[in-house]
């Protein structure tokens, strides 16, 4: 039952998102360094803030996997990475127009930030090939929870070793000195966080249920003796 | 770094409105985009378990109605 409660969860979002857009649009005042530009910020950040986590959570739900062999869990893990990846890509598209308008590049390959971000999403972007190249479902899903452990942990030491790295021109919305974001702007950042989490946990379950649906149709089709249809995905998990 | 200092215009003033607003439209619409994308991927997915459990109901009465045949020969 991966779709319970998925109408009030989705009802959620689109109200959070809503009010987050409009606090955007009509609340938060404009930076007085960076004016209008700043406003990506409210959108960027939540965004890299929940893969992140994402990710995290991925080799949470890993260390459940291997712990209790259950395929859920291992399902679980594959639908936080895969949502985390394309949460990333547009972190790193939002983050390169910012880049643009801020500095007057896409791209800086000397800022610790934007690099080490980009070796995270790599790194996961190989957790499809390397599902897809286990044949066995079983060798696939322990391979992958402990690739989802190794990953989930690089990311917050990695995070961490990009904060203590003296960076040049990347700006912290939680500044650790001088002061932190005002009143007005720290509501909008987090009811724009509040958001995008809540459209990551959203769509994972919207993902999850379509897996789930495709698994029982499966069971179906294997009950009935029914003969196979020619495209079946050998990467993505099977849901029961 | 120091090249890259001499790079970047740090401390610059903001932008101008109207310069500033393509960016900031570009990235809400990138982002408004990828929601689209996948909205559109899950619709494609649902629409393959739709023919799927069509195909499986007409096999599942196609069967029944030979087996009730079958059983009227008999």
């Amino acid at each position: 039952m991966y779709g319970k409660g998925l109408r009030p969860l989705s009802i959620a979002t689109v109200a959070m998102l809503a009010l987050s857009l409009s606090l955007v649009a009509f609340y938060a005042p404009l930076d007085a360094d960076q004016g209008f530009i700043q406003k990506i910020f409210y959108l960027h950040v939540p965004l890299a803030i929940t893969a992140l986590v994402g990710f995290i959570v991925g080799g949470v739900f890993a260390i459940a996997h291997l712990r209790s062999g259950n395929a859920k869990w291992d399902a679980y893990s594959y639908v936080s990475i895969h949502m985390s990846v394309i949460f990333g890509a547009a972190v790193l598209i939002t983050g390169a127009i910012w880049a643009k308008a801020s500095w007057g590049h896409w791209w800086v390959w000397d800022e610790p930030t934007l690099v080490s971000f980009l070796i995270v999403f790599l790194l996961y972007a190989t957790y499809y090939p390397f599902r897809y190249a286990i044949e066995d479902r079983d060798r696939q899903a322990r391979y992958a929870s402990v690739f989802a452990i190794t990953a989930g942990a690089f990311v917050p030491l990695n995070f961490m070793a990009v904060r203590m790295a003296q960076s040049l021109v990347h700006p912290r919305v939680f500044a650790t000195a001088n002061g932190g974001l005002p009143g007005s702007m720290l509501l909008t950042f987090l009811c724009s966080l509040a958001a995008m989490a809540l459209l990551w946990v959203t769509l994972v379950k919207f993902e999850l249920t379509a897996k789930s649906a495709s698994g029982q149709v499966k069971r179906l089709r294997r009950a009935l003796d029914a003969p196979a249809p020619g495209n079946t995905s050998r990467i993505a998990p099977e849901v029961s | 770094m120091l090249e890259l200092a001499t790079l970047l215009p740090i401390g610059s003033p903001a932008l101008p409105l109207d310069e500033a607003g393509k960016y900031v439209a570009g990235a809400y619409i990138v982002f408004v985009l990828l929601l689209v994308i996948y909205v559109g991927i899950m619709a494609a997915k649902l629409q393959r378990i739709e023919r799927e459990m069509r195909e499986l109901a007409s096999f599942a009465e196609q069967r029944k109605q030979n087996e009730q045949r079958d059983e009227v020969n008999a």
